[in-house]
């Protein structure tokens, strides 16, 4: 049975019906809708909209209209539809690398916060990866690898897991000193039992908010990147690369900045704000701490 | 004191070992042989081979390492594959327009952001006060390049009142130095504000419900001198420790900012960098970047213990 510290993760705000909770907390409710609304256009959008690659030389840079309601690129491509399947390239990219940088960083944290010797050494060399600014590590470890989606997954793995293994090691290192789990080793509990079972349940609520945090921070990162030419590689579209045939065009074609931008925008806000919510949802003491 | 600056040099020496192996391997990453991906598909064998002797690619790993090492600590970061200079002069003259833009957008958010700070935390609970707290949201919202893009679409491409893209060196004048620098410091500058002024307001706060606050109102000062002499004094140094840590991220942020305004800077030189595949002034690029960033670091704890003793005893 997982054991969990009263009042340190969301086992106990479960007694209040965890959504009555949520939709009480507005910065929570407010960043909750715009995500689901942008997850939804993601995912469902690309199946009724155009070609995002069908190209039509006599449609370039078309101002937004009925036809093309974002108006269309300098390649005559539907913008809408670039837009749309931008969304979906760039959520399921940032959901794939939360994801994994959560497992990763959480199996990390876990055991260098429990194991003094896996500390030493695993700490140092996260100390050490996360010396380096996010962009420029990206960037650089992008340059090595080339330019393809997978790439962008593996380069903002090593980017943003250090930060979630710091997290829970923090946490896992005030969780250990408690007296259930001298009992468990008492009682000869395995390692990995008292790790996985015991410790890796009360260190969840820190890692929801930091992981949704780094989808913030990646879908940031992955726009840059495929701005700078060093992401998702055209013609598949994405935010980013939308945004960088913009650039080249932007005193004739005001619609391909501001309509990838503003949904960059509105993502990142809304993520934000979840983020912001869950934290004071999640971490009682941190929402007191602040207010 | 000094023991304590001892310790954390010290402390040191892993990171910048984890550091500088990283930067070595970022050219073994490629996938197959590095020097054949530096070269392009078009490359000789022959070529690829020439390539590999000068790099001494063919030597084990380690000596590799160390030999790279050696010459790093000399201060040698190799030589440019396409521009066919010593990277440390390429990264010279690359570093001023990138300093120029980095000082100018973090004055810019100090001076916008600490006083903004201040005042959200003196009408704490205020229309006003979340009216900051929302646009600092904002400002740590959006990233750095878009607000760029958007700046240039609006007073460049909209208004005409700023060029869209550019750079004029300090020697062209400072009028138009700063002309062309305005819309990237903005830019670069907004997150960072962002960042002060959140933690400006949250310093405040603590520091205003302190018993001393109290006793200096009892005093019968001014609110004037008691916000800015007694409460901004003690409320500082976590606003200074920010506008430190994130200085380096601020340099790392300009690469971004300047492809937006065509700015030649390292943030440039390294984008051209990766479409040429110049391995060897990534490497150094990122090198430079992450020493700065350590060592920036390193000054402000020291100085932040300098300042508040209490700190060290963590």
């Amino acid at each position: 049975m997982a054991t969990v510290i009263p009042g340190t993760t969301f086992r106990r705000a479960r007694r209040v019906p965890a959504l009555r909770r949520f939709s009480a907390n507005r910065t929570a409710l407010t960043g909750g809708l715009l995500v689901a609304v942008m997850a939804v256009l993601a995912i469902a959008g690309p199946l009724l909209v155009q070609d995002p690659l069908a190209v039509a030389a006599e449609d370039r840079l078309q101002v937004p209209s009925g036809a093309h309601p974002f108006g269309t690129d300098n390649y005559g491509r539907d913008l809408l539809a670039r837009v749309v399947h931008g969304a979906a390239a760039s959520l399921g990219t940032a959901f794939a690398i939360a994801l994994i940088t959560s497992v990763l960083g959480l199996a990390v944290g876990l055991y260098a916060g429990y194991n003094r010797m896996v500390d030493a050494v695993v700490m140092r060399i996260a100390d050490g990866l996360m010396a380096f600014p996010a962009i420029l590590l990206a960037i650089a470890i992008m340059a090595a690898l080339g330019p393809r989606t997978e790439n962008v997954v593996i380069a903002l793995t090593f980017v943003f897991a250090p930060y979630v293994a710091r997290v829970v090691r923090s946490s896992v290192l005030a969780i250990k000193e408690q007296t259930f789990v001298e009992a468990l080793q008492a009682q000869g509990a395995s390692t990995s039992r008292i790790i996985w079972l015991n410790i890796a349940p009360n260190v969840l609520s820190p890692l929801i908010v930091q992981a949704t945090f780094i989808f913030a921070d990646t879908i940031i990162t992955e726009a840059a990147l495929s701005f700078l030419g060093a992401g998702i590689p055209p013609p598949a579209p994405s935010w980013g690369n939308i945004l960088l045939d913009g650039k080249i065009v932007i005193y004739n074609a005001w619609w391909m900045t501001v309509f990838p931008g503003v949904a960059i925008l509105l993502t990142v806000l809304g993520v934000n704000l979840l983020g912001d919510g869950l934290r004071d949802l999640l971490d009682p003491r941190y929402a007191k701490a602040v207010k | 004191m000094t023991s304590y600056l001892i310790k954390r040099v010290l402390a040191l020496v892993p990171v910048l070992g984890v550091v500088a192996v990283v930067v070595f391997l970022l050219i073994h990453l490629t996938p197959g042989d590095p020097a054949a991906v530096m070269l392009g598909p078009e490359a000789s064998a022959a070529d690829v081979q020439a390539l590999r002797a000068q790099l001494g690619l063919n030597d084990p790993l380690h000596v590799q390492f160390l030999r790279w090492l050696g010459g790093v600590l000399q201060g040698d970061l190799g030589q440019s594959l396409f521009i066919r200079q010593p990277v440390t002069e390429v990264l010279a003259d690359a570093l001023g327009p990138t300093m120029s833009l980095a000082i100018m957008a973090e004055l810019l958010a100090v001076v916008i952001a600490v006083p903004a700070g201040i005042m959200a935390a003196r009408r704490r609970g205020t229309a006003a006060d979340r009216a900051f707290m929302t646009g600092a949201l904002l400002g740590i919202s959006v990233p750095s390049f878009l607000l760029g893009l958007f700046l240039a679409l609006v007073f460049a491409v909209g208004l005409g009142w700023l060029p869209v893209a550019g750079y004029r060196p300090l020697e062209d004048g400072l009028g138009r130095h700063l002309t062309y620098l305005v819309l990237p410091a903005v830019a670069l500058g907004a997150m960072q504000a962002a960042l002060i002024a959140r933690t400006t307001r949250s310093s405040m706060l603590d520091v205003l419900t302190e018993n001393y606050m109290k006793t200096a109102k009892a005093k019968g000062l001014s609110e004037r001198v008691r916000i800015y002499k007694h409460a901004l004094r003690n409320a500082a140094l976590p606003v200074l420790t920010v506008v430190g840590q994130t200085f380096g991220t601020l340099i790392a942020g300009a690469a971004v900012v300047e492809t937006v305004f065509n700015i030649p800077g390292i943030g440039q030189l390294v984008v051209n960098s990766v479409e040429r595949r110049d391995f060897v002034v990534i490497q150094g690029v990122v090198l430079l970047i992450a020493v700065g960033y350590v060592l920036i670091n390193l000054v402000v704890d020291v100085l932040y213990s300098a300042f508040d003793p209490r700190i060290r005893v963590e």
